[in-house]
């Protein structure tokens, strides 16, 4: 199984990070290989949308499993149609929270979060 | 003529200036500020007309897409995300610039109109009156800038009342001016941001003069600067109770004998420095 975490830094040993569409790192952690990999995101920085663009980044890792503090209500949706579980984070290293999912420990995140409304720039 | 008035700041009387020269000078008003037009309270247009402003937005026929994900990597703007069982549509998100239907290998996407807006056309005592306004939950206000734009019949005089700001529906609003009124007023606040706006115009090569608005007679902080930049100061709006009063009741500042006077002397640099503009460029 693929868990994609969001993540403050590039190590196992990194801090979480709430965000999700603006996390400053997407940690794919591969559980058959008990391998950590780095993936940049994006969409940090985008005016608007950044939660669909992290979503699609997800799906096109190949998770099964997202670890974060939120996911607004497209992001939500999105990763509800691709069959893709959130589950909500706590302060801790990325390392804790995958034993934690593995312990069955974290919540599943059942609710889209509050939207964060960007100004559309045209 | 086109003049466009702007400001920077927010609330330093862009409209308060925009309606009483517009009467003043009896030429078409233009309310760009379709976040929040105000320009009609004060000039009260007649036989408004109400129409839609719409923006292109697709629709995925699933049974033709592929998932080719081409046009997910086309949009620029994350309207479209791939879920890899279907495409989904973020309407909201969508700045219905055509590109995906454009892309799109299978001609699965066809477009539909989403209202985004309405723009109001109308007479006010003098001339016509143009405005509109952003739907409900809709971000976009440039589309109904553009569109107001379009009906504004060609070479018609008229004043454009900018968005507060330097964003894009500012320059929108000032593009294609022959002058810009610049209104201000005497705080730190409001020459900072009238900076950030006058290096707008500079950039797009327009000449402009300054108003300065609730002033204490003795501006030195707008006026020490407008010397400095070499710009010009058009008037100067009084900070009085019988300005405010006039304000907050809807009614034009001109009905007042001595702001008047300020405004035909506000007319007449403005057309003098727009003849000037005209003739140089």
């Amino acid at each position: 199984m693929k868990i994609v975490l969001t993540a403050k830094g590039k190590e196992s040993s990194s801090p979480v990070d709430e965000r999700f569409g603006r996390a400053e790192y997407f940690i794919l952690y591969d559980d058959a290989a008990q391998t950590y990999s780095v993936i940049n995101n994006p969409g940090q920085y985008e005016n608007s949308g950044a939660g669909v663009k992290a979503s699609q980044i997800v799906i096109d890792a190949g998770a099964e499993v997202v670890i974060t503090g939120s996911l607004g209500p497209k992001a939500f949706m999105v990763l509800r149609d691709a069959g893709i579980r959130g589950y909500q984070n706590y302060s801790g290293t990325l390392e804790e929270m995958v034993a934690a999912f593995k312990e069955e420990k974290l919540q599943e995140l059942l609710t889209p979060g509050e939207e964060v409304k960007t100004r559309g720039r045209s | 003529m086109k003049i466009a008035v702007l400001s920077g700041k927010g609330g330093t009387g862009k409209t308060t200036v925009s309606t009483n020269l517009a009467y003043a000078m009896g030429i078409d008003y233009v309310d760009f500020d379709v976040e929040e037009p105000n320009g009609h309270i004060f000039l009260k247009p007649r036989d408004l007309k109400e129409s839609d402003v719409n923006i292109m937005t697709p629709v995925i026929d699933q049974d033709r897409c592929t998932l080719c994900n081409i046009c997910v990597e086309t949009c620029q703007f994350n309207a479209l995300v791939n879920t890899g069982k279907r495409i989904l549509v973020f309407e909201d998100l969508c700045h219905g610039c055509g590109a995906c239907s454009l892309a799109c290998p299978e001609k699965a996407i066809s477009e539909y109109p989403r209202k985004i807006g309405v723009l109001f056309e109308g007479t006010y005592e003098k001339a016509d009156f143009f405005s509109g306004r952003m739907a409900l939950n809709e971000p976009m206000a440039g589309p109904i800038i553009s569109e107001i734009k379009r009906r504004i019949p060609k070479g018609r005089d008229h004043i454009v009342d900018c968005s507060p700001g330097t964003s894009c529906n500012v320059v929108k609003g000032v593009d294609g001016a022959d002058y810009a009124i610049m209104v201000t007023e005497p705080s730190v606040f409001g020459l900072h941001d009238l900076k950030l706006a006058v290096e707008l115009v500079e950039e797009m090569d327009i000449p402009m003069g300054i108003i300065i608005n609730r002033s204490n007679e003795y501006d030195p902080l707008i006026e020490d600067y407008a010397k400095d930049s070499n710009l010009r100061i058009l008037g100067k709006i009084p900070f009085s109770k019988a300005a405010a009063k006039i304000y907050s009741e809807g009614k034009l500042l001109i009905e007042e004998p001595a702001i008047k006077e300020i405004f035909e002397g506000i007319k007449k640099q403005v057309l003098e420095e727009v003849d000037h503009a005209i003739s140089h460029s």
